[in-house]
C-alpha cells in the first residue's frame, strides 16, 4: 500500500499544456480512475506518477518521500498498459515468474507466489502455454498476474481493458475490481470510459483539456456534477441539460414550457446567476412521465434498453445547440427520459413530464458552473 | 422501397463455411438488425445481398424477384460502411452530388442541388455543404456518408456498423437519430451490428447470427425475454444475463453448489419438461434485493453505475449480479437478502444450451 500526492504537478509540450497544475491525494489502499476524452491529460499524469514523463512544474511524493526525480524502476510501482506486453517465446508461467527471477528472488517464495496468484486470477491450466495461443482476456490476466505477483506498493493501469471485447470486459472490469479488494494495493486507473470509472474508483478524477474538472465518488460526480462538462460526460446518455430564463420562481425553457423551481433553489437561483440565462440539468430517470406533467415535449423515437425503455423528446423542436457542451451539431437537441417498458409510445406523440424536485440540478451558462445551494444550519 | 428475401444463402471461402443455409426477409419499410460476433458472416450476407459477394447456394430476392443475376449497379442497394470513405478534397455539396452525377444517373443539376439541399436538411448538415470533407468531425462526416446514401434514393440500405469508429456520445446520439430517420422516411435497411444495445434500441425486428447460422430471429422484445439460446441470452442485456448451473431434485429446482431452491409448482412455464441437469438464467433486473427476500447471500461487489448499481452476490459456489436501482451502498461482505422474479426465469439445457419452451 502506499500514499500518492501530487502537488502542483504539471506538463507542458512547448507551448501547449498536457497538465496543467494539479493537486491531487490518493490514500493508502484507494482506487482512484482517471477519467477523461482522448487528449484530456489523464495518460500523461499516470505517466508523471510512474515515472515514465518528467514533470514540467510540481512534485510527487509516495509515501511522503519525494520522487519527483527517481526513475520508474525505483519507485515500485507496477504499469498494466492496454497492450499486453507478453514476451510470445515464453509461456505463461515464465512471462509470470520473470520478473521475479530478474529481482534473483529465491525460488521456493517464487513458486509460492506463483501458486497463489494464477489461483486467483484462475489461470492454473493455461501455465504451459505461450501467449500466442491465449485469448484477449486470458492474454490481460497473464500480464495482471505479472504485475500482481511482484506486489508493488502500487499499480498504475493505463485502460487496461481497451483492447477487450465488449463481452470480455464486463466481466475482466469485476475481476479486476475483486483483486484489487483482496490485495489493497493503492491503484491509480486511467480510462475514457465513464462506466468503467463509476463502476470501480473509489474516486474519480475527471479531467477535459488538461484541468481536473471535479474529483469525487461515483455519487457525487452522478448526482452532483461540478460542472456543464463533468453532467454531460458521466451517464449514458449524460445528463439532460436544457437552456432558459430564470424568473420569478420559474425556468422559461426553450420551447415554450414552465419549470417551477423547486422552493429549496429559489434562493440560490435568485442570488447567484449571473444573469437571466440557467440551464436546468436532470438525468434521465428524474423525469416522472404522466399527463398532468408541466413539461410539454414531442416524442423523437423511443428504444428498448432491456429492462427499460428510453424516451427521446424534443421540447417543441425549439431546443437548439448548447455552446461549450455540444461539440457537435444536434446532438443536444434531445432530451432523454427513463420510463417504463410496458408503456408503448409512437413517434409525434405528445408527451408530458415532470421532474424529481431532489434530481434537479442547475448551472450557469456564463461559467458553465453547477449552482451550489447553501445549507443553512 | 424493395423487400429483401434471402433463401438458404451458403458461401464458403476455402474450408471455411462462412454461410450456412442463411435465410431471412427484410420487410418494406423495415429495419432488420444482423447481430453477432466478429466473424459471424454478418458482412458476407451484406455483400451477398449487394452482389459483390456471389454465394455457393441459395437466392436474394427483391420484391420477389430473383436479382441473382443483377450486377451490383443493377441491385441499386446503397451501402454505408463503418470507414466513411467520402472524397477528402471535395466539399460536403460535391460528395453528395457524386452518386447523382455518375454515367448511370446523370440527373439535371437543378434536380441533383434540389435532392442535395433536402438531404442535407434532413440530416442537418446543411450549414456544412461548402466545407472540404476533411474538416469535418467525425460525426459529421459519417452524416455526409449516410446522406449519400439517401441522395440516390434507392431500393434499400445496407449498413455495416456504421456507428463503430465514433466515440461513445456521439454514437449514441446517432443512434437515436439514424433510427428517427429511418421510420420517418420508411426506407428498408438491414443493419449490421455486434453491439447488442444498437441492435435492441434500433430494430424493428432482429437477426442473431452466430458461425454463419442464423441462431433467431424476433423483435428486440422476442430477443430480451425469450432468448433461443443461451448464447443468444449473453449476446443481448448489459449486465448479462447470469446463467447458474440448477438441477432437478423431484419438485425441487436446486442451484448446484448453494442453498438456492425453487419449488417447481412455483415457477413460470412449467417445470415439467426440465431434464435434471440444466441451466438456469436470471437476468440481473430480475434480482430484487429485499430487506426480507427469501434467499441470501455475501456481497462480493458493488459496482454503482449512477442510475443503478451492479451487486455481485455469492450463492455458495455460484455468483449472482443484481442491478438495484441507485447508487448501493452495500460493502463487500455485507450479507443482503433478496428475492427473483419466477415469473421471468429462463430454462436452457445444460449441454445444448437450447431453451426449454414453457
Amino acid at each position: 500500500m502506499a500514499e500518492i500526492q501530487l502537488k502542483q504537478v504539471a506538463k507542458r509540450f512547448g507551448e501547449a499544456w498536457a497538465v496543467k497544475p494539479m493537486d491531487l491525494t490518493i490514500h493508502h489502499g484507494e482506487f482512484v480512475a482517471l477519467l477523461g476524452p482522448s487528449g484530456c491529460g489523464k495518460t500523461t499524469t499516470l505517466r508523471m506518477i510512474s515515472g515514465l514523463e518528467a514533470v514540467t512544474g510540481g512534485r510527487i511524493y509516495i509515501d511522503g518521500k519525494d520522487v519527483t526525480w527517481l526513475s520508474a524502476s525505483q519507485r515500485d510501482i507496477a504499469f498494466v498498459f492496454q497492450f499486453f506486453a507478453l514476451y510470445p517465446q515464453m509461456t505463461v508461467r515464465q512471462n509470470i515468474v520473470f520478473p521475479l527471477e530478474s529481482q534473483g528472488m529465491k525460488r521456493a517464495e517464487i513458486k509460492r507466489r506463483l501458486a497463489e496468484v494464477v489461483k486467483m486470477l484462475r489461470i492454473e491450466h493455461l501455465l504451459g502455454r505461450r501467449p500466442g495461443a491465449l485469448s484477449g482476456g486470458d492474454k490481460q490476466r497473464v500480464a495482471l498476474a505479472r504485475s500482481l505477483v511482484r506486489r508493488p506498493a502500487c499499480f498504475l493501469m493505463d485502460e487496461p481493458l481497451g483492447a477487450l471485447d465488449a463481452e470480455f470486459r464486463e466481466a475482466m472490469r469485476a475481476e479486476i475490481k475483486r483483486l484489487h479488494l483482496a490485495q489493497n494495493a493503492t491503484t491509480v486507473y486511467v480510462t475514457h470510459d465513464q462506466v468503467e470509472a463509476m463502476a470501480m474508483g473509489d474516486r474519480i478524477v475527471v479531467m477535459s483539456a488538461a484541468v481536473v474538472q471535479q474529483v469525487g465518488t461515483p455519487a457525487q460526480v452522478y448526482h452532483n456534477p461540478a460542472n456543464l462538462f463533468v453532467a454531460n460526460f458521466i451517464g449514458s446518455p449524460g445528463m439532460n441539460l436544457v437552456p432558459g430564463k430564470y424568473a420569478d420562481g420559474v425556468v422559461h425553457l426553450h420551447g415554450g414550457s414552465t419549470y417551477s423551481v423547486p422552493e429549496t433553489w429559489k434562493p440560490t437561483l435568485a442570488t447567484t446567476l449571473h444573469g437571466d440565462d440557467v440551464i436546468v440539468g436532470f438525468r434521465p430517470e428524474a423525469a416522472r412521465v404522466s399527463n398532468q406533467g408541466a413539461v410539454r415535449a414531442t416524442l423523437y423515437g423511443a428504444d428498448l434498453h432491456g429492462s427499460y425503455t428510453m424516451l427521446h423528446v424534443n421540447l417543441n423542436g425549439e431546443l437548439r445547440g448548447l455552446g461549450a457542451v455540444s461539440s457537435e451539431a444536434g446532438e443536444d437537441e434531445i432530451v432523454h427520459l427513463r420510463a417504463r417498458r410496458e408503456v408503448v409510445h409512437t413517434m409525434g406523440a405528445q408527451i408530458q413530464f415532470d421532474l424529481a424536485p431532489e434530481l434537479v440540478r442547475f448551472f450557469d451558462p456564463t461559467t458553465e458552473a453547477a449552482l451550489v445551494r447553501e445549507v443553512r444550519a | 422501397m424493395s423487400h429483401i428475401t434471402l433463401q438458404s444463402i451458403t458461401k464458403r471461402f476455402g474450408a471455411v463455411t462462412a454461410l450456412n443455409g442463411v435465410s431471412f426477409d427484410v420487410q418494406d419499410a423495415e429495419l432488420f438488425v444482423l447481430l453477432g460476433p466478429t466473424g459471424a458472416g454478418k458482412t458476407t450476407t451484406l455483400r451477398a445481398i449487394a452482389g459483390l459477394t456471389k454465394p455457393d447456394a441459395g437466392s436474394v430476392l427483391f420484391d420477389d424477384e430473383s436479382v441473382d443475376a443483377f450486377s451490383p449497379a443493377d441491385r441499386d442497394v446503397a451501402f454505408v460502411f463503418q470507414q466513411y470513405s467520402l472524397y477528402p478534397t471535395m466539399s460536403v455539396y460535391d460528395n453528395l452530388a457524386f452518386p447523382l452525377r455518375s454515367p448511370m444517373r446523370r440527373l439535371p443539376e437543378a434536380e441533383i442541388k434540389k435532392r442535395v439541399t433536402d438531404t442535407a436538411e434532413t440530416l442537418r448538415i446543411a450549414h456544412l455543404l461548402q466545407r472540404k470533407t476533411a474538416k469535418l468531425s467525425g460525426g459529421e462526416m459519417q452524416r455526409v456518408s449516410i446522406g449519400r446514401a439517401i441522395v440516390r434514393r434507392p431500393r434499400a440500405y445496407l449498413m455495416d456498423e456504421p456507428l463503430s469508429n465514433l466515440d461513445a456520445k456521439l454514437r449514441e446520439a446517432l443512434r437515436v437519430e439514424l433510427a428517427h430517420l429511418q421510420r420517418s422516411q420508411g426506407s428498408t435497411t438491414l443493419f449490421v451490428t455486434h453491439d447488442q444495445i444498437e441492435a435492441l434500441t434500433m430494430a424493428d425486428r432482429i437477426g442473431v447470427l452466430n458461425h454463419g447460422q442464423i441462431v433467431q430471429i424476433g423483435t428486440p422484445e422476442d430477443i430480451y425475454d425469450r432468448p433461443a439460446t443461451t448464447f443468444v441470452a449473453q449476446l443481448v442485456g448489459s449486465p448479462k444475463i447470469n446463467l447458474l448451473d440448477a438441477r432437478c431434485d423431484g419438485d425441487t429446482l436446486c442451484l448446484t453448489g448453494s442453498d438456492l431452491r425453487l419449488h417447481r409448482s412455483t415457477v413460470s412455464g412449467n417445470g415439467e419438461n426440465l431434464p435434471e441437469q440444466f441451466i438456469l438464467g436470471v437476468r440481473p433486473e430480475d434480482v430484487w434485493p429485499h430487506p426480507e427476500g427469501i434467499f441470501a447471500g455475501d456481497v462480493v461487489l458493488t459496482e454503482p453505475l449512477g442510475v443503478e448499481s451492479l451487486v455481485h452476490i455469492q450463492v455458495g459456489e455460484q455468483t449472482i449480479v443484481s442491478t438495484m436501482p441507485g447508487i448501493s451502498d452495500l460493502k463487500r461482505g455485507e450479507q443482503t437478502r433478496f428475492n427473483i422474479v419466477r415469473e421471468r426465469l429462463h430454462f436452457f439445457g445444460a449441454v445444448s444450451g437450447e431453451r426449454f419452451q414453457a
